[in-house]
């Protein structure tokens, strides 16, 4: 494991150790007095047992040492956890964006990236928000975790990498069909490459207008470009195509035209398409407009 | 000891026929049809299971896709949760044994009984019909955390009704316990003269009753949800997703102990048994089972340190946490010094029990890891949890209700297994638990959260070991299982007092007769576990 790879590392993993080493030194004791008394007073050693019904000292022992250690536990895990939630100074704020299922990071300036690149050494705050259902960002190597929770205000984790590298970022709270893929990593650069890379990479893109889009509202997710079945229908051949949809429990056919594609972004349960289930897209009314679609439809347009 | 020779009619042939079973008010008859019930559901859960780690043998797709294997590990859990784990204990043993065990001839309320197990076959019914109708079963989680659980196009307002009607079955069988306790035990049984296992399901009983209905209102919440638009949890409409995870913990967690909590009864029964001595700190043993029903209500937050939850809350609910690993810590000590200076059998209930101990103090020690704020934020959703709640619910009361079964099989059936068959298949089942589920913690700490359809390859290896885990453990499921249903159909007769036990369970015929008690049951003043020669002579002599 990477440790030290952000400033929380040695807080959690010290109450880990502490309460690993008490435990594995209760175990090893139960257990070994358990198989010692069975082998010593097994009845053939021993036909006559002793009734012995307690002794007030040993249960007050066994209950005061026990208090006193799960006590010094807790002092360990809250003293690993506190500054988790005190906001640090002269932080950098990025936006963290969570749907169904991938990441997306919103930069000061209000650019976008896939992945999260950070400076080294510098305290950042995420700003969490979940645009559907529960998600949860967590960043192994960092030791940190946190539920993004749809509607809620104010919702933040914040951490300072201390070491360069590629870490993984996944989500760790159950959020449907594709939850084990909605991964993403944390790139920690020096503090100038950084700044290069900010000033031009950032939210940079060769991509046409119409597949940025796409890829910022996490549609290529459930929606692949080469054919496949993922969640819902491929985008590839799309524009034009005949499909069997299904429309307050009846089945007709349509076309794929302008209309049923911003239908289907803002009422995506209204027509369904064969072989697909009701239920797993959110309506994008609030968040794509209707030039963004006409950008978007020529982008799949191009797709044949 | 008197043998089981026929000269009397026992409860299996008080009465013939189907009917006389499934419209049965003896509570030996009652406990029966939930041992097959359970069972049945319990062999359906393991598959799932063994399916679940077939798929994760490697990365990427194995057997199934994404959201068969979405709906394969919620129906696991529904079903283990719901339709085995829960009415395991109480509802087998418990209705068996604890009106034989405080001395009289039936539950309270028999009627009332009857009404419960028909209620969990109603649920389980409900439950398993997911499975064919609609969108198929749900794929939420055995959580159904709210909004995907509002979202989804699943069979989730179905699952979540059966889950509703399972837990009135589990209300009533606990509001049956508590009456019986209290009003039918023989007159001479004073409360400190009862038996361990008959405080420990006093004490579910009461978590049951106060518990489950939290529960069925927040299910019938999601209800109103999904299918009228009330918005209560999903924010798309107004409502509040953490409300839903506190009202579903509040029940959620003291559900963990109407688990565990009769397990842990049963453990006091054989361990005294076995030794052939009185248990150490009796009243200790009794007086923790309360506090641990009691503490458990308070601690339910320690399930979303990482939901957003105020800081003091957070603190406060760590402290409770630890505090409520107490009176456990308290009963294992207790257990571990009544082998001390014993006069011990080494028999197979006993060497469930042995497991027991070994694995539910790994359970909870995991859970002290779980239960620290800071470890946990690392470690909660990952597999860390999944390995800790599998020791504490498989490795113990999964354990547990083994040694129960071999440890009663001859007082149910009048009939004895093979010994070393028995012996051999725990140790199968032994072996194949932990080479299942320790590679979990494993993972956890390497940071794969849970409920992964598929994994990075970095967690290949530990996957792999669980998996062929796995297969041993079915393996010795196997024996075991086979090894009870032959002592069924042709296992030697066995004598009214096997182990040498002092509960009131040994003092009447194997299998009982349909009213259990054909005189007096004799109680010893001295309490439940009096191994003394004068109580011995005194029931021989009767």
């Amino acid at each position: 494991m990477n440790s030290g790879a952000s400033s929380f590392v040695e807080g959690v993993d010290l109450s880990f150790y502490i309460i690993l080493g008490i435990s594995a030194f209760f175990l090893v004791g139960i257990t070994f007095a358990m198989i010692f008394f069975v082998i010593k007073y097994r009845r053939s050693k021993n036909p006559k047992a002793s009734n012995i019904k307690g002794s007030n000292t040993l249960e007050i022992v066994w209950t005061v040492i026990p208090t006193i250690l799960v006590l010094i536990m807790f002092y360990y895990g809250w003293l690993g956890f506190k500054p988790m939630r005190e906001k640090p100074d002269n932080a950098m704020t990025i936006k963290a964006h969570a749907q169904m299922w991938s990441w997306s990071f919103e930069y000061e300036d209000g650019r976008r990236n896939q992945e999260l690149v950070v400076p080294i050494n510098k305290p950042i705050i995420l700003e969490l928000i979940s645009h559907d259902v529960l998600h949860s960002l967590y960043i192994p190597a960092f030791r940190i975790k946190e539920d993004m929770i749809p509607g809620k205000k104010d919702n933040w984790m914040w951490f300072k990498a201390q070491e360069e590298g590629e870490y993984d970022i996944l989500c760790a709270e159950y959020c449907g069909e594709r939850h084990s893929y909605m991964l993403s990593k944390v790139r920690v650069l020096p503090e100038d490459e950084y700044k290069t890379w900010y000033r031009e990479k950032l939210g940079k893109s060769d991509d046409p207008p119409g597949l940025q889009i796409l890829k910022q509202n996490a549609c290529i997710s459930c929606h692949s470009m080469d054919g496949s079945e993922i969640v819902g229908p491929t985008f590839k051949g799309i524009w034009g195509r005949k499909e069997m949809v299904t429309t307050d429990g009846k089945k007709r056919e349509i076309t794929v035209d302008r209309d049923y594609i911003i239908k289907s972004i803002y009422q995506p349960n209204a027509d369904v398409v064969e072989g697909f289930n009701s239920g797993q897209m959110i309506s994008y009314e609030s968040t794509i407009s209707e030039e963004q679609i006409d950008q978007i439809i020529e982008y799949l347009k191009t797709l044949e | 000891m008197s043998d089981t020779s026929n000269n009397y009619v026992n409860f299996f042939q008080a009465k013939k026929g189907i009917k006389s079973w499934i419209f049965t008010l003896d509570h030996k008859r009652i406990a029966l049809l939930y041992l097959y019930a359970v069972m049945s559901f319990f062999l359906v859960g393991v598959l799932l299971g063994l399916l679940m780690r077939l798929e994760l043998i490697a990365p990427g797709e194995t057997i199934m896709k994404a959201t068969m294997y979405n709906q394969t590990f919620t129906l696991h859990g529904v079903i283990m949760i719901f339709l085995f784990i829960i009415p395991s204990v109480p509802a087998i043993f418990g209705n068996f044994f604890l009106p034989i065990m405080i001395g009289t001839d039936d539950v309270a309320f028999p009627r009332l009984n009857l009404l419960s197990w028909w209620l969990y076959i109603a649920g389980a019914t409900l439950a398993l019909l997911t499975l064919v109708v609609g969108e198929g079963p749900a794929d939420t989680g055995w959580t159904f955390y709210a909004p995907y659980s509002v979202q989804t196009g699943t069979n989730v307002t179905m699952a979540v009704m059966a889950a509703f009607i399972l837990g009135f079955s589990s209300i009533l069988t606990g509001l049956n316990f508590i009456v019986t306790i209290h009003r039918l035990r023989t007159p001479k049984m004073k409360w400190f003269n009862m038996p361990l296992f008959t405080w420990a399901l006093y004490a579910t009983s009461w978590i049951q009753l106060l518990a489950t209905p939290v529960i069925g209102i927040t299910l019938l919440m999601i209800v109103a949800e999904r299918v009228f638009g009330v918005g209560l949890f999903d924010p798309a409409i107004g409502g509040d997703p953490i409300l839903y995870q506190h009202l579903f913990w509040i029940y959620s967690h003291p559900a963990v102990y109407i688990m565990i909590l009769p397990a842990m009864g049963i453990i006091s029964e054989i361990i005294p048994t076995a030794a052939h001595r009185t248990i150490f700190g009796y009243k200790a043993i009794a007086i923790s089972s309360l506090a641990i029903a009691f503490v458990g209500y308070f601690v339910w937050g320690h399930h979303m340190f990482t939901s957003g939850m105020s800081g003091p809350a957070r603190i406060i609910f760590s402290i409770l946490t630890f505090l409520v690993a107490i009176p456990s810590a308290i009963k294992v000590f207790n257990w571990t010094a009544t082998l001390y200076k014993g006069s011990i059998e080494i028999n197979t209930p006993l060497l469930y029990t042995l497991a027991f101990i070994f694995q539910f103090s790994v359970g909870g020690l995991t859970g002290l890891v779980v239960g620290a704020l800071a470890a946990d934020v690392h470690i909660h959703d990952t597999y860390f949890v999944v390995g800790h709640f599998h020791y504490v619910m498989f490795g113990g009361t999964g354990f547990a209700m083994f040694g129960a079964l071999h440890y009663w099989f001859p007082k149910i059936w009048g009939k004895m297994y093979n010994t070393l068959v028995a012996k051999v298949g725990f140790t199968i089942l032994f072996i194949g638990f932990n080479v299942l589920y320790f590679p979990m913690f494993v993972l956890g700490l390497l940071g794969m959260p849970r409920r992964y359809y598929d994994y990075l390859p970095e967690f290949t290896l530990w996957n792999q070991v669980s998996t062929v885990g796995s297969w041993i453990l079915a393996t010795g499921l196997i024996i075991v299982i086979i090894n009870l249903i032959n002592a069924y159909r042709k296992g030697a007769k066995a004598p009214v007092n096997p182990w040498g036990g002092v509960t009131l369970e040994w003092q009447v015929k194997s299998p009982p007769p349909l009213h259990n008690f054909d005189r007096m049951p004799i109680v010893s003043e001295d309490g439940p576990y009096d191994f003394s020669e004068e109580y011995k002579q005194k029931i021989k002599q009767a």
